[in-house]
Formats: structure tokens, sequence, C-alpha cells
């Protein structure tokens, strides 16, 4: 065998081993979206039932053999969904709670966390401590004394049952001081010996460095007055104040027990659509709010 | 000068918040053990003067009560089935949404969409789909399109919610719904664990010409059990505290027509007793919730402390 010829055999061989590996790569990444994708079609499928299901007539959504897109659209089980459910009534209660719960929220938790992460004064470093236990504790052992709490009060059906008893959250406090301390200290220092007010400072500098962070805190506080259900349901379940997830729950059940399920869809989409359009919006303040919390609403 | 004013100052920042905290955190953690240890305490009859001796008769009566134990059992059942199946499955689509250039961040988004839902609502789609729709004179062949589904593979339809459903069905249902609740959650933690992992570690792999699965078992996971501790613990606690899921598919009558209650859990139990005014009942079930969550989350922390790699 000339040395020429071994020399040619040689390169087939690489040859042959770069295209194995070649195949291979493209068989692993074949797998790898062929999982994906059906992963993800089993993660959409229940949005596009309720879509399609919301759309329907009774009799075409009753069928042996489902149709995969409606033959005949029929809007109209939104208007019913809306009016039967007395939606609208239940948006704007949300709306209320939302809004003033989230305003009221968020000045309570920048004045704490500023007073955390700026200003001196003794015990601060025990009192956060104590804050951050308080986080271990599930939220159903507050209920129930809380419960008690407000019936005492004389708060049961009104908005300030929704409102008051969760304006403050250890946990946005927690984030936003994190988010204070990055702020360097010169800065405030500076505006000391400038005669700016700590509120003027406050306004001026420190909200809008941290606003993200604000953003990612009312955004996961508005979600939380939507999905409410449990606190809603104890205090305010059946009278004007009611919120939308429990007027949701029972609302297109029949007293025999039977639900008119497209209609019931279509209420379903409505209540999930806002939700969709702030995610659409802003997708990554709630992906990096949600990240740190670990918690749902 | 200036210090000392900043002293009042500080506490008028935290007055709005510390005060709310003591009525609404501080007070209900005092409170909740105390009637917790007051035999039998009832809301009603306490506002109208009644005295409670102290005894631990409410833990023994939780304990042996019929009902708690059912929802004792549904509870773990929950955890102990959904915590690691949405876990691993959150990581193979971690890794694998790693692994890939094109369609990453519409994937990513899709996978997120159960979060910015609301588990009640969606509850209800879910019942929709598994429901057994009721055999209408002409049309007396209707099952569901889960059971069109089955039947499409060559299965037999299965009684999943309606009347008469197996308990076993119904915690399939379940578990399918909470782990594709769970899912966004996990997977966006731990993705964002995977983007942080040096790719050093993986050139060496690949100069070592070390084998995929090594490299997963090797590398990946070790680097990432910090958010995998994350994901579990935050699992587990959120498992143990389940409720509004199972009232989004059965209803708030929390098990399958004529069933009532068989799905019930521990904050279910929680709320039944609070609202029929057993205080004393629901501290003492809600205390022993925080014991279990407790012990369950102090248990992660040890077994990662000796498994986790920085």
């Amino acid at each position: 065998m000339s040395e020429l010829q071994n020399k040619t055999m040689q390169e087939k061989d690489l040859k042959k081993v770069s295209t194995h590996q070649k195949v291979g790569k493209i068989l692993v990444k074949v797998l790898l979206y062929t999982f994906l994708m059906v992963m993800a079609l089993i993660v959409i499928f229940p949005f596009y039932f309720m879509l399609i299901s919301s759309v329907k007539t009774l009799p075409e959504y009753n069928r042996a053999v489902p149709t995969l897109w409606p033959e005949f659209i029929r809007l109209r089980n939104y208007v019913d969904a809306f009016n039967t459910g007395n939606l609208g009534q239940l948006f704007i209660n949300t709306m209320i709670v939302g809004i003033v719960s989230t305003i009221l929220s968020l000045v309570i938790t920048v004045l704490s966390a500023f007073a955390f992460a700026r200003l001196e004064f003794k015990g601060k470093n025990a009192l956060f401590a104590a804050l951050l236990g308080t986080m271990m504790i599930p939220g159903e052992l507050f209920t129930i004394t809380n419960y008690v709490t407000v019936t005492r009060f004389g708060w049961l059906e009104s908005y300030t049952v929704l409102i008051v008893p969760f304006l403050v959250s250890v946990f946005y406090i927690y984030l936003l001081r994190q988010n204070f301390m990055q702020i360097p200290n010169e800065l405030y220092l500076a505006a000391k010996v400038d005669g700016m007010s700590d509120i003027k400072y406050l306004w001026k500098v420190m909200i809008p460095l941290a606003l993200p962070t604000l953003i990612s805190i009312t955004i996961l506080k508005m979600m939380g007055a939507w999905n409410s259900y449990v606190w809603p349901r104890l205090v305010a379940n059946e009278g004007e104040y009611q919120l939308i997830t429990n007027g949701l729950r029972n609302a297109f059940t029949d007293a025999e027990g039977n639900t008119d399920i497209p209609v019931q869809m279509a209420a379903v989409a409505i209540v999930s659509a806002p939700l969709f359009l702030v995610f659409i919006f802003l997708r990554k303040y709630i992906m990096k709010g949600v990240s740190r919390s670990g918690i749902k609403g | 000068m200036v210090e000392s004013k900043h002293k009042w100052k500080a506490w008028l920042y935290l007055a709005p918040a510390i005060i709310l905290l003591i009525i609404f955190t501080v007070w209900p953690i005092i409170n909740t053990v105390r009637m917790a240890f007051l035999e039998g305490y009832d809301s009603m009859d306490a506002a109208g003067g009644m005295q409670y001796s102290v005894s631990i008769e409410n833990f023994t009566k939780v304990l042996q009560y019929k009902g708690f134990l059912t929802c004792l059992k549904n509870t773990m059942l929950l955890c102990v089935l959904t915590v690691p199946l949405s876990t691993i499955l959150a990581l193979l689509i971690a890794v694998c949404l790693n692994a890939i250039k094109p369609l990453q961040r519409l994937l990513q988004t899709i996978f997120f969409l159960p979060y910015v839902t609301n588990s009640i609502a969606i509850g209800m789609v879910f019942a929709a789909m598994f429901n057994m729709v009721m055999p209408t004179p002409n049309d007396p062949t209707s099952v569901g399109i889960i059971n069109n589904v089955i039947e499409f593979f060559g299965g037999e339809p299965i009684n999943w919610i309606n009347a008469g459903s197996s308990y076993w069905a119904n915690i399939t249902v379940m578990v399918i719904y909470i782990v594709w609740n769970a899912l966004p959650f996990k997977i966006l933690v731990l993705l964002g664990g995977l983007q942080s992992i040096n790719k050093q570690y993986y050139d060496a792999a690949k100069v070592d010409g070390t084998s995929r699965r090594r490299v997963f078992t090797r590398i990946t996971v070790p680097l990432l059990s910090p958010m995998l501790t994350y994901v579990v613990i935050t699992g587990f606690i959120g498992g143990f505290k389940e409720y509004s899921s199972i009232v989004g598919i059965f209803g708030e009558d929390m098990g399958p027509a004529g069933n009532s209650g068989s799905l019930n859990t521990m904050v279910g139990f929680i709320y039944e007793a609070l609202q029929n005014s057993k205080v004393g009942r629901a501290s003492a079930a809600a205390l022993i919730l925080f014991g279990i969550i407790f012990v369950v989350t102090m248990l992660n922390m040890y077994v990662s402390k000796k498994k986790t790699h920085y």
C-alpha cells in the first residue's frame, strides 16, 4: 500500500466519523424539537379547547365525534355568558379591589423598603429578620384569626375587607429593599447636602431607579386580585362585592346540576383575556417577578 | 441632630406597615395558637361570652376525625405524585429548551402560559375536557374530548369526574391538572439556572469526549441543584396548600357528584371548619399543616445540603 493511498483512507475514515456525528446531531435535534412540540401542544390544548368550545352551539358541542373547528361560530355565547354570569359587576368589583389595593400597597412597600434600606435606627436588623420569619408561615394560619377579626370590625361584605388585610407583603418589602440597597448611598448623602427632603429624594431618585421592580410588584398584585378565591369567598361571597373568580364557578350550572358548557367556556375566556393581554405586553416583568417569588398571585 | 431626626422618621415610614402587620399577621399567630388550645372553641359562643378551658382536645379531636384523615391522605398523595413528576418534566423541558436556538423564545412563552391563568377558570376547562357529556336522546354516545382521544387509540372510555367515578380516576385528573399548572414556574426557574451555568464546563467535557448522559448527570444536575432544591421546596409548600385547583375541577363540593368531600384537602378542611365557626378545630388543623410544611421543608433542606454542589 502506497503512502498516498494510506492517507486517503485515513481521510475517508475521518469523513465517515464526521458524517456519523452530523447525523447523530441532527437526530438529537429532531428528537429535541419533537419532544418540545408535543409538550407545547399538550400545554396549549386546554386553551384551544376553551376557545373552540366557547363558540360552538350546544348540540355541536355534545356530538359524539367532536369537531376540531366549529361548523357554526356562535358569538352569542359571549353575550349570554356576560349576562347570566353578571360579569360586568364582577369585573368592576375586581378592578376596584385590584387598583386600590395595588396603589396603597405600593406606597406602604416603598416607605418601608426605604426605611430598611437607607435609614439607621435601633433594632432595624432584628425587625427585618422578624418580618422575613413571618414569610415561612402558611397564609391559612392568618386567615382564621383575620376572619374573626374582620367579623368583629363589622367589615364583612365590603371593599375594605377585600383590600386592607393583605396590603402589606413582606416579600415585596424584601424585594424592593434589595433593589434600593443597590443604589449607591453617596447619592442619598449628596441629596441631603443639597437639602433635598427624604420624600423628594425617594420620588426623584429611588423610584425611577427601582421602576422595574415596582412594575413587577404591580403586576403580581393585580394578578393576585384577579385570581383570589379563598378569602373573598369567606368574606364577600353573596352580595354586591363578589369578585370575579367566585362568581365564575357556579354561575353556569342550573338547579339540576347541568352546565351549558359552551357558555361557561365563553365566560372562562372572558375572565382569562385580561391576564393574557397583560402577559403579552409585560412578559419581561412578569417572568422576572415570578422567578423570584415562587408564589402564584 | 440629623441622626436623631432620622430615627423617628424611620418609624414614621414604617408605621403603616407595622400597624397592619400587628393586626393581620402578628396577632393572628398568637391568637391562632391560643384558640387551638382552648377546648372546643367556637367563635359564635365566644362572642356570647363563653369561657373555655385550656387543653389539647382540639388536636386530638382533629386527628381522630375521619374527615381530616381523608384530607391528610389526599393532600399527601397529591404532593407525593405531583412534585416529583412536575419537577422531572420541567427539568427535561428546560434542558431541551436550553439546547435549541430557533423557536426557543416562542416555546418558552408557550410553556409559561399556564401560569398566567386563573386556576379556577382553567380548572373548569379541564373539567369540561374530562367530563362525560350526559347521553342525550339523539346522541347517546358522547363521552368528552379526552375519552374521544382514548377511544381513538383503541381504549375504553373512563368515567373521570362524573357521578360514580372512581377515586383513582379523580386523582389522575387532579395530578394532570396540578402538573400542568406547576410546570411554568419550574421551567422558568430551571431554565434561568441552566442559562447561568458557565459554558466552560461544557467545553471541557467536550474536549474530554464525555457522553451526553454523563454531562447531564455530572455537570448539569449538580450545578443546577440549588434551583432544583428551590423548586422542590416551593412545590411541596404549594402542594400541601392545594385547594383551589380542586374547586376548579370538582366545584365547592370537593368531590364528584354524590361523593362530595372525597377529594377534600387540609386547606379545604380548615375553611370548612372556619365557616361552621369551629375556630378551635380550624386553628388546630392549621397548626398541624404548618408543622408538616415546616418538617418537610427542613427535611428537604437537610437532604439538599448533603447533595448540593455550589
